[in-house]
């Protein structure tokens, strides 16, 4: 009984093209590496844990150079979100409709 | 010397000009000229608010206690922003489809609409936000308190001054927080404050930060050096604490109902996020960036035991820098406004939908759409609700005495807030979690907070000393700082490990175990699928509901203007004429979610119930429709399936009609058949006997000739009749078969001695009577008979000059087979497969026979168990008899 039904929806409801163009692919990719930055992001900023924290431990780690580290990361992050999201903005065309858009 | 006369002044002034703004930007966006209120930078600045009094001053503090640890408040944070992709775009969509009011409120809406939760959420802020405001005001009080320290000539009294503080703010949140009722709406005018507020924090933080570095330190590479030769100079930060708290703030910057108010509640535009999401950790970035150069300049300067909280106002005042002390004032003053101004107005409406509304509406008993303006209530709960978290902020300050306890409140409230991510993070994207599973996990992690944070944070007033150190009851695996006897971590990494970590396992077991209600899996389904279909459940019918009834309500609730113009857009959208949209389904719909935004989705449900009445198809409704329609479903198959047999019978009854219909034919063709066989002789017999009766004078010779031929051709019907009934007994089956035991031979001895006894033209018979020695169980008589058809065929149509008949019998497969083959010229190929139907002649009627004989042979040797066929190919006229042997037929 649900032959009858299937020939009417199928159509409808098209399956998305395997291969996309070149620059949907593009932006695929781009909407990829977004998402790994926080990843990314988490672990330069746990990096520091692997630094000798113990006052009594040798070779310290001078805060200066601590805060120039983490604050190039923290700018990196803004940096590449920035870019992100600027890319993000040039190609909006299909964004609202991207079918994997989580 | 700036006195403190001036800072008042300064204050005030402020204070004038953020109201100034704040009523400026509303009445900018009543008149729809507020486009650059949209912008994402306000959206990005009204972020800020993360940002308090207790991060603008409290950040240097901290660094100077603990060095880089502070920053872990920030890049908690930065890291949820850099992750809006996975996380706040969604939480985002979901609010805005939603049109959720609070925190509370996306709980609740999540898990089936309950109040129940919305409350325990409510409460868990309450409790967690409160200490937050008095630590705000606490903040402003020391602030004030440095001025008048610094000019003796004025007369400054702690107690008032909190008290006025409190109440402006209090006042300011009231005025533009419960200014419209929809909290869906965008309070412009309080955002657009609290954006100006961000800027003047930032300013007066880096001004700060580059009066120290290049003012007093003398440069970036100066500064390092101080930096590095400071008693903060090396690298030591808990690792456990560096974790815990970057995680921790992480998940205060989702759950903290203020930033979800502004996050969620006050966006305009998703979009906006694609530039928050770099643009506040810049902002982040900038506010921290000068932390660490305040606090060692702050170290190195001011006297042994000065409050390094206060790092960035007592500097610039050491210095003799009075203005830049009075921005830096002006600061700290902003971050905390700011934040007190949204989190009064989020906790507000927590507490006004989810505490006051719902006590309320059952006060009024189910008369809310009739009894009273819902609107004014709404807002007066809302305003008294204000009112209420600001006094109570102004007494926990008060009874905490403002000491050092507040200072460390911040990560408790954190840690607190921080109980709800579970049940947040798993409604958005875990279809599976239930409204047990969040109840039971919110339950656990608070309790777990309060037992191992807030309780001990609190001091020895709340928990014995004793408890601390032994446990309760001596029972030393439940000590509230070393649950499962796990000693000598840090209180806070200790508290936030166990309290999440069982409240996420709680909630996911709960979930597991327990089912959800249709309404809650129907919510999940739209929580967890946002981006595929923003659309609501669809919970009502409106067919009882009064348009009437609902538009008074909606009045009451919306304002009349709002709630005209809202039922004009759907009646238009209906494509009516009138005012009044037809109640459907869609529109109820509609009307339940404008509803939410003002009253919260627990509360508009309701209430659309109370008017919708017994009408109001529940979502169990909806599901048992489901089920019959499964049932219809199933019983619709049961009927295809009947369908599909009914119509292969009627195949079959259509074939066997088809079959009926010929045999019919054959019957009326065999009796005009049967009729014109039956002619001819009687046609003659009639002639000759009318000739003997009407004839005079025949002669005896002609006489006797005539009453021959009339004799004959009676002989002939007789013989035709016979054949007839015999072919019609044989093919009906009625035929009893006279079985009896005999050899071949005997029976081929009679049937040729009968066939040829009285031919008119001899034939020879050339046979093997030894082969023919086989014994047969067979009706003799009959099998004679087909015999004897056979060869007096034979002897009849042989057209040979010496006709001669072999007749050899073979055993082939367990059959005994007799070939008569005579040597005439056989019948034509077409016409073999005609010999055996009834009337079949072939050639001329030479030998005047019915054409039943073979017919009736065949019938027999069918009856016998055998056949008759024509052998072709056997070089004249052949036919094979064969039939079973007769020890074969015994054995069956």
């Amino acid at each position: 009984m649900n032959e009858k039904r299937n020939p009417d929806a199928e159509p409808a409801v098209a399956p998305p093209p395997v291969f996309l163009e070149r620059q949907s692919y593009r932006r695929r990719r781009l909407a990829d590496a977004a998402r790994l930055l926080p990843i990314l992001g988490a672990g330069l900023f746990a990096i520091p844990l692997l630094w000798p924290a113990e006052p009594g431990e040798a070779d310290p780690v001078t805060m200066s150079s601590a805060i120039t580290y983490v604050f190039l990361c923290w700018a990196f992050l803004i940096v590449a979100g920035a870019a992100f999201g600027v890319a993000a903005k040039r190609m909006p065309a299909r964004e609202a409709k991207e079918p994997e858009s989580e | 010397m700036a006195t403190l006369n001036v800072l008042v002044l300064v204050c005030l002034g402020y204070v004038v000009l953020l109201f100034g703004v704040a009523f400026a930007a509303d009445r900018l966006a009543a008149t729809g000229r507020s486009t650059w209120l949209r912008t994402p930078l306000v959206y990005t600045l009204s972020l800020s608010i993360y940002c308090t009094a207790w991060t603008f001053y409290g950040a240097v503090g901290y660094a100077a206690r603990s060095g880089l640890e502070f920053v872990t408040i920030y890049l908690g944070p930065t890291l949820v922003m850099v992750s809006w992709w996975w996380g706040l775009r969604k939480l985002v969509r979901v609010g805005r489809s939603q049109r959720v009011t609070s925190i509370a409120d996306l709980i609740s809406s999540r898990y089936g609409k309950s109040n129940t939760l919305a409350i325990c959420v409510t409460v868990l802020a309450v409790l967690g936000v409160t200490p937050y405001i008095a630590l705000q005001l606490q903040s402003i009080t020391l602030s004030f308190s440095i001025f008048a320290e610094a000019d003796p000539s004025s007369i400054y009294n702690e107690a008032s001054s909190v008290f006025w503080v409190s109440a402006g703010l209090a006042m300011f949140a009231i005025l533009f927080g419960t200014r419209n009722l929809d909290a869906n709406e965008r309070h412009h005018g309080v955002v657009t404050a609290i954006a100006i507020e961000a800027v003047v924090k930032l300013v007066a933080l880096l001004a700060v930060g580059i009066f120290v570095v290049w003012g007093v330190a003398g440069g970036v590479g100066p500064i390092m050096d101080r930096i590095d030769a400071s008693e903060i100079g090396q690298w030591s930060v808990d690792r456990g604490r560096w974790t815990a708290i970057t995680f921790l703030a992480a998940a205060a910057f989702v759950c903290l109902p203020r930033m979800f108010q502004v996050m969620v509640v006050e966006n305009d535009d998703e979009r906006h996020l694609r530039t928050a999401a770099w643009a506040f950790p810049l902002y982040l970035l900038l506010m921290s960036l000068f932390v660490v150069p305040i606090a060692v300049v702050g170290l190195d300067l001011m006297p042994e035991g000065s409050n390094p909280d206060l790092f960035v106002l007592t500097i610039p005042l050491a210095l003799g820098n009075d203005w830049l002390a009075m921005l830096s004032f002006i600061g700290g003053f902003s971050s905390a406004t700011s934040m007190v101004i949204v989190a009064a107005m989020a906790l507000s409406t927590m507490v006004s939908n989810h505490i006051v509304m719902p006590i309320w509406l059952s006060s009024q008993g189910g008369r809310a759409s009739v009894s009273g303006d819902v609107r004014d209530i709404v807002l007066f709960s809302r305003r008294v609700s204000i009112a209420a978290i600001m006094a109570l902020g102004f007494f926990y300050y008060r009874l905490s005495g403002g000491g050092a306890a507040l200072a460390s409140i911040g990560l408790i409230a954190f840690a607190g807030i921080a109980q709800i991510l579970p049940a947040l993070v798993g409604g958005l994207f875990w279809r599976g979690a239930t409204r047990t599973g969040a109840l039971v996990g919110l339950t656990v992690g608070f309790g777990l907070w309060v037992y191992t944070l807030l309780l001990p944070g609190m001091g020895g007033a709340l928990m014995p000393p004793e408890v601390l150190q032994n446990g309760p009851l001596g029972l030393s695996w439940l000590r509230p700082q070393a649950l499962f006897g796990i000693d000598g971590m840090d209180p806070m990494v200790h508290s936030v490990m166990w309290s999440l970590s069982l409240n996420a396992a709680a909630f996911c077991i709960a979930s597991l175990a327990s089912f959800p209600s249709p309404l809650e899996r129907l919510q999940g389904a739209q929580f967890v699928n946002v981006f595929d279909h923003s659309a609501g459940p669809r919970g009502w019918t409106g067919s009882v509901a009064q348009s009437e009834d609902l538009m008074i309500m909606t009045q009451r609730i919306l304002g009349a203007a709002e709630a005209h113009e809202f039922f004009q857009k759907e009646a238009e959208r209906q494509g009516g004429r009138g005012y009044l949209p037809e109640p459907t389904p869609a529109f109820l719909e509609a009307l339940e979610r404008e509803l939410s935004g003002s009253v919260g989705t627990a509360t508009a449900h309701a209430m659309i119930g109370q008017i919708v009445g017994g009408s109001s198809v529940s979502v169990e409704d909806l599901l048992a429709v489901a089920d019959e329609s499964a049932q219809l479903l199933e019983y619709s198959g049961q009927l295809e399936a009947k369908s599909a047999e009914l119509t292969r019978t009627a195949r079959k009854l259509r074939e066997a009609n088809e079959k009926l219909t010929q045999i019919s034919m054959q019957k009326d063709a065999f009796l005009g058949q049967v009729s014109h066989e039956l002619r001819t002789p009687m046609t003659s017999i009639r002639a000759f006997s009318e000739i003997m009766r009407d004839t005079e004078g025949l002669t005896a010779e002609e006489r006797t000739r005539y009453a021959a031929i009339i004799h004959d051709e009676s002989m002939r019907l007789t013989r035709l009749l016979d054949d007839l009934l015999d072919l019609s007994v044989l093919e009906n089956g009625q035929v009893n078969l006279n079985m009896g035991d005999g050899t071949l031979k005997d029976v081929l001895d009679r049937a040729v001695s009968t066939a040829l006894t009285g031919a008119e033209r001899p034939m020879r018979v050339r046979r093997n009577r030894a082969a023919e020695r086989i014994p047969l169980h067979t009706d003799l008589d009959r099998l004679a008979q087909v015999f004897i058809n056979v060869i007096s065929n034979a002897q009849k149509y042989c057209d040979a000059p010496e006709p001669s008949l072999k007749i050899s019998v073979h055993d082939v497969g367990g059959q005994v087979v007799v070939d008569f083959i005579d040597n005439g010229s056989g019948i034509p190929p077409e016409a073999q497969s005609m010999v055996f139907e009834k009337f079949a002649r072939v050639g001329s009627d030479k030998a005047g026979g019915a054409g039943l004989g073979l017919a009736i042979c065949r019938e027999i040797m069918q009856r016998l168990g055998g056949e008759v066929g024509y052998l072709s190919g056997a070089g004249g006229g052949a036919f094979r008899v064969s039939l079973p042997l007769a020890y074969k037929q015994a054995a069956q």
